[in-house]
């Protein structure tokens, strides 16, 4: 009896292992049906920091991005096929929606806004409280949230399984037909990271192809820190390097609130009481597009965020200090006079990139 | 049903060792001729652990609460008794207190042999300091470098004081160049009763550094928060003074494991 039953299971059991003995070996049935994916480069912008590294098992490809554009457009992610990602990360708002807080299927509101996505191949913190450190993983939280597109990705799955285009997009970016999470997100995080802004005419003068007006010039010298003999708005502690975003796994409180505070935002993540109320900066650039502001739109123009930034801030024990000692004012306080704010919101108007919001590759594919 | 599954489980673990291993070309174990050193770094307040928020005071007196310390140790070298030196290639450690993980690093390819000397230097030297983009401990985006400056942050620590008339104070360390030279270089004696790191290739000592924040402000330039609460924010002269104070005893050994 012993005998029987163990070589019953023996016999799947070893074919199992010549199987994956096997797999050393590209299986020529299923190889064949797919040419390997073109691979794709991004180039780094001038001045731009090193890019975050690639993940090993999802390099960029032609067909990789081609359908993760698709899909980044694809309504039957969301349970009742009226979401897409491109809802609420518009191209024109630089994949922003307009809203103070974001709108998921049915109307329901999420308790923040949506993120601008740009340069996110440079990113390694995602969403307001950095919940995730890989684009891979952190699709998966839109999709399947109750307040975002609200479908288990397994369900969008065999959506995609069941149309007549989707597996054979999936076959020449990832060599199968069969349609996994896995391809899904890996797609997804392929197509936002070619979402490269560095097109703007800030940038184009960096490049010494046109000049910026003197206004301008000015607002950018007022984005610095302060000195006993220059002003300066304190920006760049947390809008820095040329991408003009927060440091790498680094989260701030910016005086928006006291505790306790209503969205616990990095301290929702770490449990720690100390990081509550903190957040990501966000990227400065193409800010002009993205109103309203801060993670739960509470600020609706740059007037208004210059206005907090400079009259504004709330001492709450966590507060980070740059914004309350600065050699402005003896005070402390950053305290801008309505032309400098008139100046550096002029500066902020040349980080727009009208290249980056009409990139046909960017764009819904099937609009 | 113990006995039913077992030889099929046992089968199991077999072929997936077979299926494993099948495409290794070389299962040869290469030969550990080096050793290693683990760091584990303690930020603490005179005798009490650092915590963001929580209310201490200078050795003057002075009460406060850090919302932020960082530091980045490098050029780590050790001296063994006959005066020979090893000296770590590309040594970079970037020390966050926001960073658990951070405070822990090891350096590893060291001969093996009885070191009774360590020095590192508080800083970016000036060869790196100006070599524009790197990774890893010098990547720009560490919240350690002074884009207007292209330098680095050699150290940062912020916090809160009802001494100073901001109610906080910003105290950021740069600067590589005379006259405004804020690079320190510290020899750490090895603590009572250890006579050497033993570094061989099967044992690796770990060494617990403190680093004390009071001594920031205490030293050749006593620092008071009701009258220093910034530092210029570039090379200037009261970055210096804080290095000057650190470099005199903000780090020490406090004990080591030597491996068993």
């Amino acid at each position: 009896m012993l005998h029987t039953v163990t070589l019953r299971r023996l016999i799947p059991l070893a074919a199992a292992g010549a199987l994956l003995v096997a797999a050393c070996k590209p299986d020529k049935d299923v190889e064949d049906a797919f040419p390997a994916p073109t691979p794709l480069t991004l180039a780094n912008p001038q001045g731009f920091p090193a890019m975050a590294s690639m993940p090993a098992d999802n390099p960029l490809t032609e067909e990789g991005v081609a359908l993760g554009r698709m899909l980044f457009y694809e309504k039957k992610l969301s349970s009742d096929g009226t979401l897409s990602c491109g809802s609420c990360h518009q191209q024109s708002k630089a994949f922003t929606d307009g809203r103070a807080r974001a709108l998921g299927v049915g109307g329901r509101q999420h308790a923040r806004g949506s993120m601008a996505l740009m340069n996110l191949a440079w990113a390694q913190d995602f969403t307001w409280d950095g919940s995730h450190t890989q684009l891979e993983q952190q699709a998966r939280v839109p999709l399947e949230n109750p307040l975002e597109m609200n479908q288990p990705l397994a369900a969008g799955v065999a959506k995609l399984q069941q149309t007549g285009n989707y597996p054979k997009l999936f076959g020449r970016a990832f060599g199968s037909a069969k349609i996994t999470e896995e391809n899904v997100l890996k797609a997804l995080a392929q197509f936002q990271r070619t979402l490269v802004s560095s097109n703007s005419r800030y940038d184009k003068a960096l490049r010494f192809e046109r000049s910026l007006s003197s206004t301008e010039r000015q607002g950018k010298q007022l984005l610095g820190h302060a000195t006993s003999f220059v002003r300066g708005a304190e920006c760049v502690h947390c809008h820095d390097t040329e991408l003009f975003v927060g440091p790498k796994h680094t989260f701030f409180n910016n005086g928006l609130g006291l505790p306790p505070f209503t969205d616990p935002g990095r301290g929702g993540i770490t449990g720690v009481a100390f990081d509550r109320g903190m957040f990501k900066a966000p990227s400065l650039r193409n800010v002009a597009l993205t109103a309203p502001y801060m993670h739960d739109g509470r600020l609706r123009t740059l007037e208004e965020v210059l206005d907090h930034y400079s009259e504004h801030v709330q001492a709450s024990p966590n507060v980070d200090p740059q914004l309350l000692n600065s050699p402005n004012d003896p005070s402390g306080r950053i305290l801008l006079t309505p032309l400098e704010k008139q100046k550096i919101i002029a500066f902020l108007h040349t980080l727009t990139d009208s290249t980056f919001i009409t990139d046909p590759r960017f764009s819904d594919p099937n609009p | 049903m113990l006995f039913r599954t077992l030889p099929a489980a046992l089968a199991t673990l077999l072929l997936g060792a077979i299926s494993l291993t099948a495409c290794d070309d070389d299962d040869q174990p290469a030969t550990v001729t080096t050793g290693k050193l683990n760091f584990e770094l303690e930020n603490v307040v005179g005798a009490q652990s650092l915590a963001f928020g929580t209310p201490y005071a200078t050795l003057a007196g002075d009460p406060f609460s850090v919302t932020k310390f960082s530091y980045i140790l490098s050029n780590f070298k050790l001296t063994k008794a006959d005066g020979s030196v090893w000296a770590e290639p590309e040594s970079y450690h970037l020390i966050k207190q926001s960073d658990a993980g951070s405070r822990n690093f090891t350096i590893a390819d060291i001969p093996p042999g009885d070191y009774t000397g360590l020095t590192f230097t508080i800083g970016v030297d000036a060869a790196r300091n100006t070599a524009g983009a790197q990774t890893g401990a010098l990547a720009q985006d560490n919240d350690m470098y002074w884009d207007w400056n292209s330098g680095y942050i050699f150290l940062k620590l912020e916090g809160t004081s009802t001494q100073s008339r901001t109610g906080v104070f910003t105290y950021h360390v740069g600067g590589f160049k005379d006259p405004y030279n804020s690079l320190r270089t510290v020899a750490l004696p090895l603590p009572a009763g250890v006579t050497a790191l033993q570094v061989s290739t099967t044992k690796t000592p770990e060494l617990h550094l403190k680093a004390d924040v009071q001594r920031l402000f205490a030293g050749r330039y006593p620092v008071r928060l009701a009258q220093m609460i910034t530092t210029g924010h570039g090379a200037d002269s009261s970055a210096v003074k804080l290095a000057i104070n650190y470099a005199a005893g903000m780090f020490r050994i406090d004990h080591v494991h030597n491996g068993d």
